[in-house]
C-alpha cells in the first residue's frame, strides 16, 4: 500500500469519516446498471437461497428458493433469474455503431481495419461484494453445461430453456471481470475501496455496511461508531441488524430464522401431497402458500438493506465525475459483449471448463497489458492517483526554467531540445532512462540526461517534434511550464502473436485435440444444481 | 468448561503465532466465545448454520458408507502407488473409554494393522500431541494403513471441487489442520516397526455441484515444517501463566465481567485485522488496538512503510510537521506524501 | 573411497549435456545450473559445437544485458562464426561494444538474419518472429535462464524451433505475473508458471541435468547455499578450503565494521548486528554500516587469493558489490558511499544481480528491521541470489530480531489443488541461513 493511501486511511481514522483516494471516478457507471444480490445456501455449493435483481431501484425482483434441496425450485428459481437478467441483456444486443476492428490476416500475418459492428452500449451487472462475483462465475458454471429438453429430450432432468445461455453469460461477465479496469461485472465494495480510504482495515472495507458507514456516516456519528454497529449490532430477535451482503448467510438467520421456516414448508407441502380431497387440498394449499411467503418475507428482509446499500454506493460513486480514460476502457467492455453476443448468435459451444493453454497465455498478456494501461490511465486522469506514482519514484512534476535547442549529429539533423526542470521529487533515473509526458493527448517521449545542481534534471526531448529542422511550435515546453513526466509508458506495445490452439507446441503439450468437445456434467438424483 | 485443543485450534495458532493471549487461552482451553459475550464484545459469526453441519455430516457419512468402499477406492487410485487395490479392508473397533483410552486404541489398531500388512480403515481415530506442556487429543476424520506399512491422513471436507479446483484458502486451512494430525502419527509410527507416515494427505470433497466424492492429494511438508517449528517453541502455558499477576483466572462463573477483562488485558496480545475470522476475542482486541492508535489495527502491512512510528497520532503529527526528526526517512517521507496529497487537492488536516 | 574431482565431476557432466544434445533423441535436454556452475561457459559451448557440426541455431536470452553478453563471449571463442543479433527497434537497442565484432551482423529484421549460424535475441523479441521470417523452424535453439522465463513466454517461441537446450538456475527468483493468473494454477501449462515446469510436465521424459560444482562460490559457501537452496539438487565448491584467500594490509581497528570484515575473511561469511529496531525501508544506520563496511574493505587494502591467480590480486571497488532488496535502499546506500568518497562499487537490488559475480558482496538483508515479512521478503530466490554473488566473502549487515520475526510469521498460505510445492520454502530457508550467519555474529552499537 502506498504510503499516500496510508496516510488518507490514518486521516480516515482521525476525522472519522473516508477520505478521497481519487479526484474523479475511475470506472464507467452506466446508467441503468443491473444490480444483482443473491443468497446461497451454507454449506452447499451453488445451492441459491433467494436474489433481489433490478435495474429499478424502486422495484426489485424477488427470488426466492423456499427449499433449497429441491431441484425443481431451484430450476424455477433459475428460469426466473433468467426472465429477469437476459431481457435486460437483450435490450443493448441490437442497438448498434458501424466501428473498425484490427485483424490479423492468416495468410500474410498483416494487421488489416476490418469494419464491425459495435454495441452502442453495454449492460452492466452490479453486485454488493467480490463474493458476488465469485458467485455469479459460480452460477455462470453451474448453469451452462446443462442441457434442456429441446437439447437433448432424453435429458433425466432438463433445464428450463432459457437457463443454459444465462450460464453463459454469466461466465462471461464473471471471466471479463478478471480483466484490470473492466466494468461490465463490478462489486460495489471494490468499487467504494478504488476511490475512498475508510478508517478500517481492508478486510473489514469488504463489510459493505461498514464500508458505507465510513464513507457516508449518519448525522453526528463517527464512520467508527457507525461500522461498529453494522458490523454487530443485532435487534431484540438476535438478528444482525445490517445482515451480510451475501451471498453467505448469517448462521443466527439460518439457525433461528430461515431453518424452522423451511421445516413448515416442507411440512405443509407433505401435508398437501397426501391431502385426500380437494376441500382439503384447498386448505392445504393455502397453508403451503403462507409457508412461503414467510421465508420470501424473511429473505426480503435479509436482502433489502444491501439492495439499498448498494444503490446508495452507486449515488456516492456517481457523485464523482468520470476519468478521462474511463471511457476508452468501457469501449473495451462494449467490445466484450459484442463479441459474446457475436459468439452466441453464431452458435458456438459454451465456453470450456477450463481454457487450453494458448487461451491462458493470451488471456494473461491481455489482462497484463489492461493493468499496465489502468495503472497510467488512472494516474494520467487524476492528480492524486499521480502523487502516489511521484512519492513511490515513478513520475515528477517540475517548472521548466531553461530550454535549450538542439540537434542530432546526422545529415538531416532532427530537433533534439534539452529541457531543465526544477522538481522536488526524487524519481528512480538512470542515464538513458525514458520519460513520457501527454502532449494533446498522445505521449511525448524523453530521455534523462543528467542531475544539475539544486534538484533540477535534464531531458532530451525525442519525438513528436514534426519532420522539419525545427520543432513544430508547442510541441516544446516552454520556460515556466509545469508539468508532470513518468517513468511509465502511456500506452501499451503490441502483444506477441500466439500460435493458433491447434498448433499448441510440443513444449506445452501439442494441439488440444478434437475430442474435446464439453459434456454436460453427470446427474444423480442428489445433485445439488 | 475447559475444551482440549484440538486440530482446528492449533492449526488456527498459526494465524497468529506471535500472540500469547490467544496461546494461553486456547492452550488452557477457556471457551473464548463465551468469554467474549462475558466481557461485553461478542464475536461476530462464530455460529456454523444448521444446513452447513448437517450437509457436512452427510457427506461424511456418504464417503465412509459401505464400509469406505469409496473412499479406499479414491485413496488407491490416488496414492495406491501399484499396490493392490483394497478388497476387504479391516476396519478396526476403535471404542474406549476418554480420550486417552481412545488413543492407547487407535495405536494398537495401528500396531496391528501395520504388522498385517493389509489394507486398513480407521474411522475417527484418536491421536495425542504434547502441545506446550499439556496433551492435546486430536481427531482425524481417518487414517488409511496401506499393506506396505504407510499410514495416510484423510481430511473429509464439504466444501467442493469444481473441475479439479478449490477454495484456496479453504485448501490451506485443511492442510495447515492436516499437518498437525501427520505430526502426531508420527510419534506413533516411531514406535511402530515397518510404519511410516505420509507427508500428502488425501482432501475428499464433493465434485462439482453433486454429493459424489471426489479427492485430491496435497503435499504438507511445508506446513509440517511450519507447525513442527511453532509447537516447539509454543511459550510453555505455564510460562505464560507465571508472568501473569497472582490470582488471575478466566472462570467465567462467579466473576464480574469487569474482573474478566481485566484478567484477559493482562495477557499481551498481537491484535491484526486477520484475527477477526479465526478469533472470538478478536473484537475486543481491536477495540483495545483502536483505543491504544496502533496503526497495525488498519492491517499488519500499514507499518511497512512507517518504521519506528507506531501509533496514528506520531504519524500524522510528523507528515503535519508537529514532531518527528525530518532527518529520519520515516518521517520526511510521510511529510512528502502529506505534501504531494495536499498538492492534488486533499489538504492534510 | 576417492575424493572428489570437481573438474572432473564438471567435465563429466558437460560431456553428458553435449552428447545429448548433439546426438540425443529427445526434442528438449534440460540442464539445472546452481549460482556460478559455468552455466555461460555451457551455453557458448553448446552453441559452438552445434555450429561446428552444421546445425544453425537460434539463442533465446530473457534480457538484452544477456544477449549481449553471450554475443560477446561467443565472439571471444569463435571470432571468425557468423553470429546475428536480432534486437528491437528502440533507441540504444543493443551494447554498442557489439558494433566492434566483425562477425556480427545486427538487425531488427529476423529475416536479415537468416542463414548466419547463430542468431541470438530475447524472448521477448523472438516472440514477434514467425517461422516463415526465417525460412522454416530452427532444427535446433538454446534456451538461456529458463528458469526465468514464463510459460508464455515459451509458448510464444517454441513454434519457432524443433528441439532445445533449456539451461538455467532453479533457485534464482520466480517469473512473476503483474495480473491475477489463480484461475489457470494447478495447469501443468499455466501461463504464469517457469517455462521449464511446464516444459517438464508435458515432457517429463526430457533428459535432465544438472552442473554439479559452482566454481564461484567458495567451500564456505556452497554447502550452505546448497543445503538451503537447493537442497534435492545438491553441488560442490570447485576449491577446497584453503585454496581462497582473503587478506587485508592494513590491521583491524577493532571496530564492529572491522571486526565483520576480519569474521568474513576468516570464515567466508560475517553477520554485522544492528540492534532490533524497527525502521524504515531505507534505515539509516544499517545503509550507514553497509557503506562503512565497504569503506574499510577497500581502506584496508583487501586482496585475494585465488586458483586464478598465484599472487594475491588487490580487491577493487570493481569486485564489491552491495546487494539489497528495494531499489530506494540501493539508492541510499549509493547516496552514503558517495558520501564517503566510495566509487565504482557495484550496488543493485536481487533483480539486477542475478547472474553477477563479484569477490566480495555485502548484503543488506531484507527483512532488516522490517516490522513484517511479506511473501516479497520471504522470497526464497532473494535471498538466495543475495547469498550467492561471492567468490571470496559475504557480509550481511541486519537488524537483529529476524528470527523473533519470522517465528511470528503468520503461515496462513492458501494452497491450490495440483499445483507442486515449491522447495525449499522462504520461511525455511531464511532460518537455515540466519542460524548459518549466527555462528559469525558482530554486534554492533553504533
Amino acid at each position: 500500500m502506498s504510503l499516500i493511501s496510508t496516510l488518507a486511511r490514518l486521516e480516515a481514522v482521525e476525522s472519522g469519516r473516508a477520505q478521497p483516494l481519487t479526484t474523479v471516478r475511475h470506472r464507467h457507471l452506466s446508467e441503468r446498471p443491473l444490480v444483482f444480490v443473491p443468497l446461497t445456501t451454507a454449506g452447499e455449493a451453488g445451492a441459491p437461497l433467494g436474489a433481489l435483481v433490478g435495474s429499478d431501484r424502486a422495484a426489485p425482483t424477488l427470488l426466492v428458493v423456499p427449499q433449497p434441496r429441491d431441484r425443481d425450485l431451484r430450476f424455477t428459481f433459475l428460469a426466473d433469474l433468467a426472465e429477469a437478467v437476459l431481457p435486460y441483456l437483450d435490450a443493448y444486443a441490437d442497438d448498434v455503431e458501424p466501428a473498425e476492428r484490427s485483424e490479423t490476416d492468416p495468410e500474410t500475418g498483416k494487421k488489416t481495419k476490418v469494419e464491425a459492428e459495435l454495441c452502442a452500449d453495454a449492460p452492466q451487472l452490479i453486485v454488493p461484494g467480490r463474493a458476488g462475483i465469485d458467485f455469479v462465475r459460480l452460477l455462470g458454471r453451474s448453469m451452462r453445461f446443462r442441457r434442456t429438453a429441446e437439447q437433448d429430450p432424453d435429458a433425466p432432468y432438463p433445464a428450463p430453456p432459457r437457463v443454459p445461455l444465462l450460464g453463459r453469460w454469466f461466465t462471461h461477465y464473471a471471466e471479463r471481470a478478471r480483466t484490470p479496469g473492466a466494468a461490465l461485472l463490478l462489486a460495489a465494495t471494490d468499487l467504494l475501496n478504488r476511490h475512498w480510504a475508510s478508517g478500517q482495515s481492508s478486510l473489514e472495507d469488504q463489510h459493505l455496511g461498514a464500508l458505507l458507514a465510513w464513507i457516508d456516516p449518519p448525522e453526528g456519528e463517527s464512520g467508527a461508531e457507525a461500522a461498529l454497529r453494522a458490523e454487530l449490532a443485532r435487534g431484540a430477535d438476535g438478528q444482525l441488524l445490517c445482515p451480510p451482503a451475501g451471498p453467505a448467510t448469517d448462521p443466527a438467520f439460518d439457525n433461528r430464522l430461515l431453518a424452522p421456516a423451511v421445516e413448515r414448508y416442507d411440512r405443509a407441502r407433505q401435508a398437501l401431497q397426501t391431502a385426500e380431497d380437494g376441500l382439503a387440498a384447498d386448505e392445504r394449499l393455502v397453508q403451503l402458500t403462507i409457508a412461503e411467503r414467510e421465508i420470501r418475507r424473511l429473505l426480503a428482509a435479509q436482502l433489502m438493506p444491501t439492495w439499498t446499500a448498494v444503490w446508495r454506493a452507486l449515488d456516492l460513486l456517481r457523485e464523482l465525475p468520470e476519468g478521462e480514460r474511463a471511457a476508452a476502457r468501457w469501449t473495451s467492455d462494449r467490445w466484450s459483449f459484442t463479441g459474446h453476443r457475436d459468439r452466441i448468435a453464431a452458435g458456438e459451444p459454451p465456453q470450456p471448463r477450463r481454457d487450453d493453454a494458448v487461451t491462458a497465455a493470451t488471456k494473461l498478456l491481455r489482462r497484463e497489458r489492461a493493468q499496465a494501461e489502468l495503472e497510467a490511465g488512472e494516474a494520467l486522469d487524476d492528480p492524486l492517483v499521480m502523487a502516489g506514482r511521484r512519492l513511490a519514484g515513478e513520475a515528477f512534476a517540475g517548472e521548466v526554467v531553461e530550454v535549450t535547442p538542439a540537434w542530432t549529429e546526422s545529415k538531416r539533423p532532427s530537433p533534439r531540445p534539452l529541457v531543465t526542470l526544477r522538481t522536488d521529487d526524487a524519481p528512480h533515473l538512470a542515464e538513458g532512462t525514458k520519460v513520457y509526458r501527454t502532449l494533446d493527448g498522445k505521449p511525448q517521449k524523453a530521455e534523462f540526461v543528467t542531475y544539475e545542481p539544486e534538484g533540477a534534471l535534464v531531458l532530451r526531448i525525442l519525438d513528436k517534434m514534426g519532420r522539419a529542422k525545427d520543432p513544430a511550435p508547442g510541441s516544446v515546453p516552454d520556460k515556466g511550464d509545469r508539468i508532470c513526466w513518468t517513468l511509465f509508458e502511456h500506452e501499451q506495445r503490441g502483444a506477441p502473436k500466439l500460435p493458433d490452439p491447434e498448433a499448441t507446441p510440443w513444449t506445452h503439450g501439442g494441439p488440444p485435440g478434437s475430442g474435446t468437445a464439453e459434456q454436460p456434467d453427470p446427474l444423480t438424483p442428489e445433485d445439488l444444481l | 468448561m475447559a475444551r482440549p485443543l484440538d486440530a482446528r485450534a492449533l492449526a488456527a495458532l498459526a494465524a497468529n503465532p506471535g500472540c500469547r493471549r490467544r496461546a494461553l487461552l486456547d492452550g488452557a482451553g477457556v471457551d473464548k466465545g463465551a468469554l467474549a459475550e462475558a466481557i461485553g464484545s461478542p464475536s461476530a459469526a462464530f455460529g456454523q448454520s444448521q444446513f452447513a453441519f448437517m450437509r457436512g455430516n452427510a457427506f461424511e457419512a456418504k464417503v465412509k458408507g459401505d464400509g469406505g468402499t469409496e473412499l479406499l477406492r479414491l485413496l488407491h487410485e490416488r496414492m495406491g502407488a501399484g499396490s493392490e487395490p483394497p478388497g476387504d479392508a479391516t476396519a478396526p473397533d476403535l471404542a474406549a473409554a476418554g480420550p486417552e483410552g481412545r488413543a492407547a486404541r487407535t495405536a494398537l489398531a495401528l500396531r496391528e494393522a501395520t504388522a498385517a500388512g493389509s489394507w486398513a480403515l480407521l474411522d475417527h481415530p484418536m491421536l495425542a500431541l504434547e502441545v506446550a506442556g499439556s496433551p492435546a487429543y486430536l481427531e482425524p476424520d481417518a487414517v488409511v494403513v496401506h499393506p506396505d506399512g504407510r499410514w495416510t491422513v484423510v481430511e473429509i471436507k464439504s466444501f467442493p471441487m469444481i473441475d479439479a479446483a478449490a477454495d484456496p484458502s479453504k485448501v490451506g486451512a485443511a492442510a495447515r489442520q492436516s499437518a498437525v494430525y501427520v505430526l502426531a502419527l508420527e510419534r506413533v509410527a516411531s514406535l511402530t516397526d515397518g510404519a511410516s507416515v505420509d507427508h500428502s494427505v488425501l482432501l475428499v470433497c464433493p465434485k462439482d455441484f453433486s454429493n459424489l466424492p471426489t479427492a485430491s492429494v496435497i503435499d504438507v511438508r511445508k506446513q509440517l515444517s511450519v507447525t513442527r517449528r511453532q509447537l516447539t517453541r509454543l511459550a510453555r502455558i505455564e510460562d505464560i501463566a507465571d508472568g501473569l499477576p497472582p490470582g488471575i483466572t478466566f472462570d467465567l462463573d462467579g466473576q464480574s465481567g469487569e474482573s474478566l477483562a481485566s484478567a484477559v488485558e493482562a495477557v499481551p496480545a498481537v491484535y491484526a485485522p486477520e484475527c477477526l475470522a479465526a478469533c472470538e476475542l478478536a473484537f475486543h482486541c481491536r477495540g483495545r488496538a483502536r483505543e491504544e492508535g496502533a496503526v497495525t489495527a488498519l492491517g499488519r502491512a500499514m507499518r511497512g512503510e512507517l518504521g519506528g512510528l507506531t501509533t496514528i497520532g506520531e504519524v500524522l503529527a510528523a507528515a503535519r510537521g508537529e514532531s518527528g526528526d525530518p532527518a529520519d526517512p520515516t518521517v520526511a517521507a510521510v511529510r512528502r506524501a502529506a505534501a504531494l496529497r495536499a498538492e492534488a487537492g486533499v489538504p492534510c488536516r | 573411497m576417492t575424493a572428489f574431482d570437481p573438474g572432473a565431476a564438471a567435465a563429466g557432466a558437460t560431456d553428458a549435456i553435449l552428447a545429448d544434445t548433439l546426438h540425443g533423441v529427445s526434442r528438449g535436454v534440460v540442464v539445472d545450473s546452481p549460482p556460478g556452475a559455468g552455466k555461460s561457459t555451457l551455453v557458448v559451448r553448446a552453441a559452438l559445437e552445434l555450429a561446428a557440426a552444421g546445425r544453425p541455431l537460434m539463442v533465446v536470452a530473457q534480457t538484452n544485458s544477456q544477449v549481449d553478453d553471450l554475443v560477446v563471449r561467443l565472439a571471444e571463442k569463435a571470432p571468425d562464426l557468423p553470429v546475428g543479433r536480432l534486437h528491437s527497434n528502440d533507441s540504444d537497442p543493443y551494447d554498442k561494444a557489439l558494433d566492434d565484432l566483425d562477425n556480427v551482423r545486427k538487425s531488427s529484421k529476423a529475416g536479415d538474419l537468416a542463414g548466419l549460424d547463430v542468431v541470438i535475441s530475447t524472448a521477448a523479441k523472438w516472440a514477434h518472429v514467425k517461422s516463415t521470417d526465417t525460412g522454416g523452424p530452427w532444427r535446433h535453439a538454446i534456451v538461456d535462464e529458463a528458469y526465468q522465463m514464463r510459460s508464455d513466454a515459451l509458448l510464444a517461441v517454441a513454434g519457432l524451433f524443433e528441439r532445445a537446450l533449456f539451461v538455467g538456475d532453479p533457485g534464482q527468483l520466480d517469473p512473476f505475473a503483474i495480473a491475477d493468473a489463480e484461475q489457470w494454477a494447478g495447469l501443468s501449462y499455466d501461463p504464469s508458471a517457469s517455462a521449464v515446469s511446464t516444459l517438464l510436465a508435458h515432457n517429463p521424459e526430457l533428459p535432465q541435468h544438472r552442473l554439479p560444482v559452482s566454481w564461484r562460490l567458495p567451500a564456505s559457501a556452497a554447502p550452505l547455499v546448497s543445503d538451503a537452496f537447493y537442497p534435492f539438487t545438491p553441488f560442490r565448491s570447485g576449491t577446497d578450503h584453503g585454496d581462497r584467500r582473503l587478506a587485508f594490509g592494513v590491521a583491524s581497528d577493532g571496530s564492529a565494521p572491522d571486526r565483520a570484515l576480519d569474521e568474513a575473511a576468516e570464515s567466508g561469511w560475517a553477520l554485522l548486528e544492528l540492534p532490533a529496531r524497527h525502521t524504515p525501508r531505507t534505515d539509516p544506520e544499517a545503509v550507514r554500516a553497509v557503506a562503512r563496511v565497504v569503506r574499510r574493505l577497500l581502506d584496508r587494502g583487501g586482496a585475494a587469493t585465488s586458483e586464478r591467480s598465484p599472487e594475491p590480486v588487490p580487491l577493487t571497488a570493481a569486485r564489491i558489490a552491495v546487494g539489497t532488496a528495494h531499489r530506494d535502499q540501493a539508492a541510499a546506500v549509493r547516496a552514503a558511499l558517495a558520501e564517503l568518497g566510495v566509487t565504482g562499487v557495484a550496488v543493485d537490488t536481487a533483480n539486477r544481480l542475478q547472474g553477477r559475480e563479484f569477490d566480495v558482496t555485502v548484503v543488506l538483508h531484507p527483512l532488516s528491521g522490517r516490522p513484517d515479512a511479506t511473501a516479497f521478503h520471504l522470497e526464497t530466490g532473494r535471498l538466495c541470489v543475495l547469498a550467492s554473488r561471492h567468490r571470496h566473502a559475504c557480509i550481511v549487515v541486519c537488524r537483529a530480531g529476524v528470527t523473533d520475526l519470522l517465528d511470528d510469521h503468520p503461515s496462513t498460505e492458501p494452497v491450490q489443488l495440483g499445483v507442486t510445492v515449491k522447495f525449499p520454502d522462504g520461511w525455511e530457508a531464511n532460518h537455515a541461513v540466519l542460524s548459518h550467519l549466527a555462528e559469525h555474529r558482530v554486534v554492533w552499537q553504533p
